[in-house]
This record gives C-alpha cells, structure tokens and sequence, in this order.
C-alpha cells in the first residue's frame, strides 16, 4: 500500500515535471513576443521623433544680416515730426536698399539691383518700420540693423543649399553666394533664436512665417469645444446611468453615440458647413464654428468615458448615502460624479487631444484659408495647429519645410502635454476602496 | 395556505450520498410560520409580504412583526430571502428596477409602500448598515455630518460639532479617532470603519436601523466591539439585524425569525429558538445540518 503511493505520487511529479518545461517555454516565447513588439514601437517612434527634431531644428533658428542704415527723414518720406500713420505709409524699403547698394557699390545693372535688394526678407522693412515706430528719435540717425535675412541666404547659412554645387544646379547662383560670402567675411550676418515663429501668423516667405496664429486658433477652437462638449456629455452620461429607465429606446441611444463615436470625421465637417455656416450663417473659418463640429465629434468619446467612469463608482457608495436618506440627486452629486471625476477627466482630455489633432472637418468649414491675421477672438478667421502643419507641407518653398517639422513639434508638445495633464489628475483624484 | 412542497426537485435523494443533509434532501411540507410572528407593540408590522425580482419570487407571504426598542435577529442559509426582507423595510430595493415588492409594510401603522411615502423621509426614520464597511471616501468628521447636513438637522457648526462627537461617542469610536476627524475615513481599520458607518447613521437619529451582517466581514475582536455596540444602541433603537453567525444572533438578539428559501419557517424568543425550536428546519439548521 505505502510503496505503491510513493510509486504513483513519483510519478505524478515527473509528469508535472515534463509539463512544467512545456508551459514555461510557452511563457518564455510569450514573453519575447512581447518584448518584441515593444522594441519594435519604441524603435518606430524613436525614428519618427528624431526625423521630425533634426528637420525642425533650422526652423528654430533664423539668420539676419547687419546694415547701417541711414534713416533720413526725407528718403523715407516723412516730415519732421510724423505721426504714427504717415510711418506706416513711409518708405523704408528705400533706405534698406540704399544701405545694400553701399555695401556692394559695384552692382549696376538693374536685374543684378534686384537680386542684390532680395538678400533681405520682405519683412525687413516692416521690421525697421515697427522700430522707429517705437522709438521716432530713431529718424535722422545712423543705425546698425539686423535685418531677416531671406529664405534662400538663410538655406544657404545653413546648409541646405549646398555651395560647392555646380551653379546650373543651385537655386542660389554665383554673384549671390559671393555677396553672401562677402557679407559673412565682414561678420555681418549672424544667427539668433527664431522668436519671429512664435510671435507672428502665417506668411507666404518662409523666414516670415510663424505659428502663434494657428496656436491661438487651436486655443479658441478647444475653448468652444471644452464648453459645449463637457457639460453636455457629463449630462448626458449622468442621466444615461443613474436616472434612465432601462428600456428599449435608452438602449437605442446607446448604440446611437457608440456609432456616432466610428463616424469618420469629415462626415462632421460636412454637417457643419451644411447646417452652421450655410444654414445658421455663423462665420466662415472661425474657431466658433470649428468648435462647434469638433465638440459634435467629442461628445461620443466624453460620454462612453464618463458613463464607464460613473459604473465603475461601487454601488456600496451609492447605497450608503441612499441609506442615510440622500435624495438619488444628491447621491449623484454628493459622492457619485466626484468618484467618477478623475475618469471623466481623463476621458474628456483625451478628447479634447483628439479634437486638438483633428483636421478634415475643419477643412470642410473653410479654416484651411491662408490667414495672416492673428485671431483675437472665437468668430475671427484663423487657422488650428494641423491644418498649418497641412498648408506648410503644401508649400512649394524650401523654407517651408523645417517649418513644417517645427509645427509638428509644437503640435507634438501640446498632445503630450495634455495627456500629461491626464495622467496626472488621474493619479492626483485616484481613490482607493 | 402555505402548502407548496420545499423540495419540488424531480431528482430522487442518492440513497448513498454520504456528508451533510443539504436543503435539496429535505422532503418536509411546509405549513404556516411557527411560533409569534407578532407583537403587541409593533414598530414595524409587515402582512403577506412577497417579493419579485422579475418574475424570481424571493419572499413568499412574510408576515412578521418588529417590536419597539427590541433587536431582532433575522438568521437562515444563504440566498433564503433575509437580506432581501430586510431591504424591504426601508424601500433600499427600489433601487432594483426589477424588484416589485407585494403586501403591507406598516411604519407605526403607516404603509411606506404608498405613493404619498416618500423614500427619502423613510430612510431618514428606518437607518441602514451594511454587510462592508462603505465610509464615503471624505473625512471621518464629514462622513458622520453628511446626513444631518443634507437632512438639516443642526442650525448651525457648533450643535454639527455635539452631534458629530455625540454620534462618534455612541458609536464608541470617539476616543480612537477624536485626534484625527479630518482624516479618510477609508483610512481606519475594518471595524472602526464598520462603527464609523454606524455613527454615520446614528447621527441622523433614526428609529430603527437595519443591520445586513454588520460583522461578517470583520475579526472577532472588531465584532465583539460590534456586538457590545448594539446591546448599548438597543436602549434607544429598534434594531433588525441579518446575520450568518448563530452566536450573534445569540449574544444580541431578544427574538429570532428563521427564513427559509424565502418562507419565514419559525419566529420566538432567541433563547427558544437555539434551546428548543419548534420546526425540523430551524433545528436543522441550528445544529449545523446545513447551511
């Protein structure tokens, strides 16, 4: 009786034993699967950071060339004492000129002026124009200058345009790249951080263009977005969990918002400009109307988000404020909805993020429009931060092309930072039952 | 009238099965409750209670009635109707969509099942404990002051205060925790959680409470603070508790009611009931045959 338990119980263990290596290699091959596919989108997105950072770093940098400028009353066309619209009407473009036809007295010929007057940005006389504006005593005097250098002496500073190609295969041809050298001999041109790409809209010359527009109009469009969205999704959350009767048309709106969340987007875009630019007459490219498309876009996601969250309040919460008396009101607001919050939070960031990113409904309401203006307020025409991304990596200029990655960037930083934000309420809110 | 069969299974009793008789191998008729389902003062009378959920029938013609300032235990297997009978009495199955619930419940003679009866003042008046500890996840000060707070019951933060500190004393949890009433209340152990939940109800001054095995999920040393609780709550609540432990329901209780998959089987005085019950069932039961 003992030595045949002992045998059997022997060999029981043995068979554990031949199994037990069978499933730990199953383990092992999971567990590399696993890794795998990690390494492998870490590695996707290491690729993707990085071609986007080394092609936006020359975005953040911006070369000016120095001249002395002579700012003669009577050259640029003003009197003695010009107010501040007979200086906006005022030609510096002159003085800028004259102060490039002395440092190269020996270009004569009218085809080679023009191309010795387009080593400055166009802005450069707006830039000249805006300080003596601010300072007026400015007039009469002597002054060195950094002025923007234009887009082409800029690819050439930096490398983009590379100078030891034949002349036939340069954008940049001979008689420019020996002023530039001349100039960069003579210690005249420098590079300095690009403030301009956070201070300024949009442009059609690369060195001019900034981003500021399309950053304010993603900020009013969210502004409208968050407004409309939240309440009317946490409303409607609420009462789909805790007061709807369950029946056969709840469950009907149900699956209505879980399909309304598939729909593509430009479905929504389409909507938008159909009912509220051409049937309501709300404003064209405005961030209200954006708005408005885009909170009809993340109602679905805030709702599904907030009525998992309200769920997942444990009923033992519930019944106690419903046992001391609580009306079913104030067991929602009292305990329920602060339960719930950091997930309805959450939720809505996450939408917003998404509404943030969010381009082809946008098109559809006319905000792909070239907008040079910075917008300052919700029915202004302006632009969102994709869509500039989209109208950048349209343009035909090189120029364009380190802007793009910079938008992206920029883009990038306020996804990243709003998840963020999420992750941390959730931690912060987090209670333990 | 009670004449339906306990074991209407069609399987036959497996005349080997060896270990303890289950419910399915009892065969007994039932008939009416025995013993003294009712009393002379009545806080609670309820008349040919039956409940549904959807078309489950869980309480069959409960008829019982719950005397002033006594602590009555309600005890049987699991799943025989106790808690469901005991959620009636203060409406908490409304929350149920499914649940309909038939017959009289009367509150000092008044019907709280009817329209005019309002949910919220029932509650306010039949207090409720629950089987796990559920502190609202605030301060210990403010759990205790929620339901004065929503109900009124204080003018202004100083007579908040006595109640709070009166309700905590009651409840024997002041001492413990009279240094840190701005702490979690999910913060303190099981059992002071549990004398929390109790405070938190005492504080809305009910008439009866209802307890669904306040103990069940503590150690014996909490539910001894529990039991010795509600011996001294006894004075000046009528209490109904569920319970699992015969013991307690021994230690606390002046009556007993036994319920059976949804009957109530036999209703005394306790010490009746575990010395010398009157059905088969109850004393199968109490000697541990099943459940």
């Amino acid at each position: 009786m003992w030595s045949e338990n002992t045998e059997s119980s022997m060999n029981n263990t043995d068979l554990v034993r031949q199994s037990l290596k069978k499933r730990y290699l199953k383990e092992q091959i999971f567990k590399a699967v696993g890794m795998f596919s990690i390494v492998a989108a870490i590695v996707f997105l290491i690729i993707l950071l990085a071609d986007i950072f080394t092609k936006a770093m020359p975005a953040f940098s911006q070369t000016n060339i120095e001249l002395e400028v002579t700012l003669d009353a009577g050259e640029i066309g003003v009197g003695t004492n010009p107010t501040e619209q007979d200086l906006m009407a005022a030609d510096f473009r002159r003085v800028i000129r004259n102060a490039l036809a002395k440092q190269f007295p020996d270009v004569k010929k009218r085809k080679e002026k023009r191309e010795l007057y387009s080593l400055t940005s166009m802005g450069a006389e707006f830039q000249l124009r805006d300080m003596v504006i601010d300072d007026p005593s400015l007039l009469g005097q002597n002054i060195k200058v950094e002025f923007m250098a234009d887009d082409d002496v800029d690819a050439v500073i930096k490398g983009a345009i590379d100078r030891t190609l034949p002349e036939s295969d340069r954008r940049v041809k001979d008689q420019k790249l020996a002023w530039i050298e001349r100039l960069e001999q003579s210690g005249q041109i420098s590079k300095q951080f690009n403030w301009h790409f956070f201070s300024s809209g949009d442009s059609r010359e690369p060195e001019m263009a900034g981003i500021k527009g399309a950053i304010k109009g993603s900020f009013f469009t969210l502004l409208v977005t968050l407004a409309l969205s939240f309440p009317v999704a946490v409303a409607a959350a609420i009462y789909l969990e805790e007061f709807a009767p369950k029946n056969r048309f709840i469950d009907f709106i149900e699956i209505n918002i879980n399909n309304l969340a598939a729909v593509p987007s430009i479905v929504f875009g389409l909507l938008g400009l159909a009912v509220f630019i051409n049937f309501f007459s709300l404003p064209r490219s405005a961030p209200l109307v954006g708005g408005i498309v885009l909170s009809l876009m993340t109602l679905p996601t805030i709702i599904i988000a907030s009525r998992s969250a309200i769920k997942a309040v444990p009923p033992s919460l519930r019944e106690a404020a419903l046992g001391l008396g609580a009306s079913k009101m104030q067991t929602v607001f009292h305990h329920v909805l602060p339960a719930a919050l950091p997930g309805i939070l959450t939720g809505t960031i996450i939408g917003m993020a998404q509404a943030l990113g969010e381009t082809a409904p946008l098109l559809m309401i006319g905000m792909v429009a070239f907008i040079v203006d910075i917008p300052q307020g919700i029915t202004d025409p302006s632009t969102v931060l994709p869509i500039q991304v989209y109208l950048w990596a349209d343009s035909p200029e090189r120029g364009f092309l380190a802007k793009t990655s910079a938008a992206i960037m920029v883009l990038l930083f306020f996804l990243v930072a709003m998840n963020a934000i999420a992750i941390y309420l959730r931690k912060k809110f987090e209670k333990k039952w | 009238m009670n004449e339906a069969v306990l074991n209407d299974l069609a399987e036959p009793n497996k005349p080997d099965h060896a270990g303890p008789e289950t419910e399915d191998s009892l065969n007994i008729e039932y008939t009416d409750t025995v013993g003294q389902p009712l009393c002379e003062e009545a806080k609670i009378r309820t008349k040919e209670v039956n409940v549904y959920y959807a078309d489950n029938q869980a309480i069959h013609n409960v008829s019982l009635d719950i005397g002033e300032n006594e602590v009555i235990a309600l005890i049987g297997p699991s799943g025989c109707g106790k808690s469901t009978y005991l959620r009636t009495l203060n409406r908490m199955n409304d929350t149920i969509d499914i649940c309909r619930v038939e017959g009289q419940i009367l509150l000092d003679g008044e019907d709280i099942y009817t329209k005019k009866q309002d949910p919220v003042l029932l509650r306010a008046r039949v207090g409720m404990v629950f089987q796990k500890p559920n502190p609202f996840p605030k301060s210990i000060y403010d759990n205790v002051a929620y339901g004065p707070r929503i109900h009124g019951l204080t003018r202004n933060k100083s007579e908040l205060d006595d109640l709070v500190e009166e309700s905590l004393t009651k409840a024997g949890l002041f001492q413990e925790v009279k240094d840190r009433l701005d702490a979690p209340g999910t913060g303190l152990s099981g059992g002071q959680q549990q004398r929390l939940c109790i405070a938190r109800t005492i504080a809305v001054q009910p008439e009866v409470i209802l307890m669904d095995e306040p103990a069940s999920a503590l150690d014996p040393i909490a539910t001894a603070k529990i039991e010795e609780l509600i011996n001294e709550l006894k004075e000046n609540f009528t209490i109904v508790i569920v319970t699992h432990s015969m013991q307690q329901a021994a230690r606390v209780s002046q009556r007993t009611a036994y319920f059976h998959m949804g009957r109530l089987i036999e209703v005394g005085e306790t010490d009746q009931i575990f010395t010398n019950p009157a059905h088969e069932l109850t004393e199968k039961y109490i000697t541990g045959r099943f459940g």
